[in-house]
């Protein structure tokens, strides 16, 4: 980190709460619009729960449409921040400091829309609860060994462990709001959610084991999580496109290329929203373009083997399944812009220290990778489903309808609208964590220069 | 149960509050009657105060085992309570027993953490006692509870050692 300014806590307070405390012009209309955008899904699916399924663009035999492309993706976007805040962390970047909250809350917001999404998809909601295992008055009990059980104890898993990871990190913050909060219900609120925090030796020791300690914890769940849902996919015995032996650690590997790309998104989202250029600075951006080229060339090289694997072995479904996804409309001009988007604009971009320093070409960058990732699940999952193969006996391909495009819409309006409304009320960048990079930061003198430089213990 | 009272003494630079706990070391004050408090994490010791001890390491240790167990119990449970017999193989299924009884030893894990970061830090605290609200803005202070008759006391020690401001509150512990 070359960038090097040092603000007081005064400052720092008064910079970091300014969107807490005050009410930026454009937050309200934002809100209402995101609101209006999610009951206009909301609706769309009481629409659909009425009518029925047929009026989505699912029939035989693709019956995984929109909705699952959606919940593969968001469960992918969910993986930011526990590769941000956690490997990070464990491996004390001194960058991470200002993006953590932000990545990881993004994942709580992220994991709820992947929740909501199966809800949509099976058609008759109300049987969701068959997979928790409630049901003490029939004696019908869940089937273990269906991937559709694994889902929700996975997710649900990474749900509950990511908010209390962000909720023991915020505990410190919420104490700042609560000193500097004028009304008194407002200090009384913030006062109970912050259990009382005043700061002692024992709770910032407490602080920093905990954020060790969780990370790590996180870690092996967040390996879990997509591997179970590529799962989902591997396991099933009609789909043959989909029985490769790495599409464990490729979705991971996708999800974490989607998600970090995500995060600078937001950081640059926050630069100019919220004006936090103080506190996200070039280095910042430049820092998560080069994980970006490392995570992106890895998920590139578990792309070329997945097709390695499909294309050497040459067996007719797999050739055909190919052959599907490259050469036939409109799933070629898909693919050739998945491949676009994903790899191909970003990367190279990415080579320019120009281009990572740059708020506005990262958010550009960023935005691709994630048009091209949320095409890479819909590549596999149509296709995969609209080839002709055993068990199944119709050809057939698929159309959204307006009502799941919608309903896809509700999503990203929910996750927006999620952070949108945590930003007003909890501080979105962790202000005694940068308060701390303050402290343990100096100036060194080498020969005639003076270079920032961090003091770790 | 006595009330106690406690005092606080707000300095502006490290060395002034580490010199305050010098202070009250020597006017006999120990270890459990004085705090200091601090808006931003310190590197420990710091203010000559003694490392705090915890036993947070064995909390996620409980919590996996307990997870373990309950992922075993369910799996198990449901599955001989509602037996799907499948080509006449084995009614309980390991394979995917071990990843709902992963997910729940990682939960069990987790939520047992985060129960002892709570009660390892001492929170919820039901009584501030003596606090300023400008320690979040960068003042460091320095608490004292103590019983009535010695609170005078340490209200000198924090002014002689260079407090900017001594103020009182009270506990009840």
């Amino acid at each position: 980190m070359q960038d090097h300014i040092q603000l007081d806590q005064k400052q720092i307070n008064d910079d970091l709460l300014a969107g807490v405390l005050g009410m930026p012009k454009w937050w309200l209309p934002a809100v209402l619009f995101l609101t209006l955008v999610v009951f206009a899904g909301l609706g769309s699916f009481g629409y659909m729960m009425n009518k029925g399924l047929g009026v989505t663009g699912l029939n035989r035999p693709v019956m995984w449409g929109f909705f699952i492309v959606n919940f593969v993706f968001w469960i992918g976007i969910s993986h930011a921040g526990i590769m941000i805040s956690a490997i990070l962390r464990l491996t004390q970047a001194e960058w991470r400091r200002p993006v953590t909250r932000a990545a990881e809350v993004m994942t709580v917001f992220s994991l709820m829309a992947a929740l909501h999404t199966p809800l949509f998809h099976v058609g008759r909601p109300w049987r969701e609860m068959w997979v928790f295992p409630y049901d003490f008055a029939r004696g019908v009990w869940p089937n273990v060994r269906s991937p559709f059980v694994w889902d929700p104890s996975a997710v649900g898993t990474y749900l509950i462990a990511s908010s209390l990871f962000v909720f023991i990190a915020l505990i410190p913050d919420l104490a700042v709001v609560r000193d500097r909060a004028v009304n008194p219900l407002v200090k009384k609120i913030y006062g109970t959610m912050c259990l009382g925090w005043r700061g002692t030796p024992r709770q910032w020791k407490l602080q920093a084991v905990a954020g060790i300690l969780l990370s790590a914890l996180v870690l092996p769940v967040f390996v879990s999580v997509h591997s179970i849902v590529s799962w989902d996919f591997a396991v099933l015995i009609g789909v043959e496109g989909w029985h490769s032996t790495i599409f464990a650690p490729y979705f991971i590997i996708g999800a974490i290329h989607s998600g970090v790309s995500a995060v600078a998104m937001l950081m640059a989202l926050s630069v100019w929203l919220w004006g936090l250029d103080k506190y996200l600075r070039p280095d910042h951006f430049d820092a998560i373009g080069r994980l970006l080229i490392v995570v992106a060339t890895t998920w590139f090289f578990f792309f070329f083997l997945e097709w390695v694997f499909a294309l050497y072995t040459l067996e007719g479904v797999e050739i055909s399944l190919r052959e599907l996804q490259v050469f036939q409309w409109p799933y070629g001009m898909l693919f050739l812009i998945f491949l676009a988007t994903a790899f191909f604009i970003p990367v190279p971009m990415w080579m320019f220290k120009s281009v990572r320093r740059s708020a506005f070409w990262m958010f550009f960058t960023t935005v691709l990778v994630n048009v091209g990732m949320w095409l890479e699940r819909f590549l596999i999952i149509i296709p995969g489903l609209a080839r002709r193969q055993p068990f199944t006996f119709d050809w057939g391909t698929y159309h959204p309808s307006i009502i799941e495009i919608l309903i896809v819409a509700e999503t990203f309006a929910f996750v927006a609208l999620g952070m949108l409304l945590f930003s007003k009320f909890f501080p979105l960048i962790p202000i005694f964590d940068i308060k701390e990079g303050m402290v343990v930061r100096d100036e060194i003198k080498i020969g005639r220069r003076i270079v920032p430089a961090t003091i770790r213990e | 149960m006595f009330a106690k009272r406690s005092v606080i003494g707000l300095y502006t630079d490290e060395e002034a509050a580490a010199s305050a706990l010098d202070a009250l070391r020597e006017a006999g004050y120990d270890q459990g009657e004085y705090e200091v408090l601090t808006g931003t994490p310190y590197p420990e010791g710091t203010f000559g105060e003694e490392e705090p001890k915890h036993t947070l390491y064995r909390w996620p240790l409980i919590g996996a085992a307990c997870g373990f167990i309950v992922g075993l119990v369910l799996t198990s449970g449901t599955q001989l309570a509602y037996p799907l017999v499948t080509g006449g193989k084995p009614v309980l299924s390991i394979p995917p027993m071990t990843i709902i009884m992963y997910e729940g030893t990682m939960l069990g894990a987790i939520i047992f953490t985060v129960i002892g970061i709570l009660i390892e830090s001492r929170l919820p605290r039901l009584f501030m006692g003596a606090y300023d609200e400008r320690i979040t803005e960068g003042y460091i202070g320095v608490t004292v509870t103590t019983s009535e008759e010695r609170v005078g006391t340490a209200e000198e020690v924090l002014n002689a050692s260079g407090a900017e401001e001594v103020k009182r509150g009270w506990e009840n512990n």
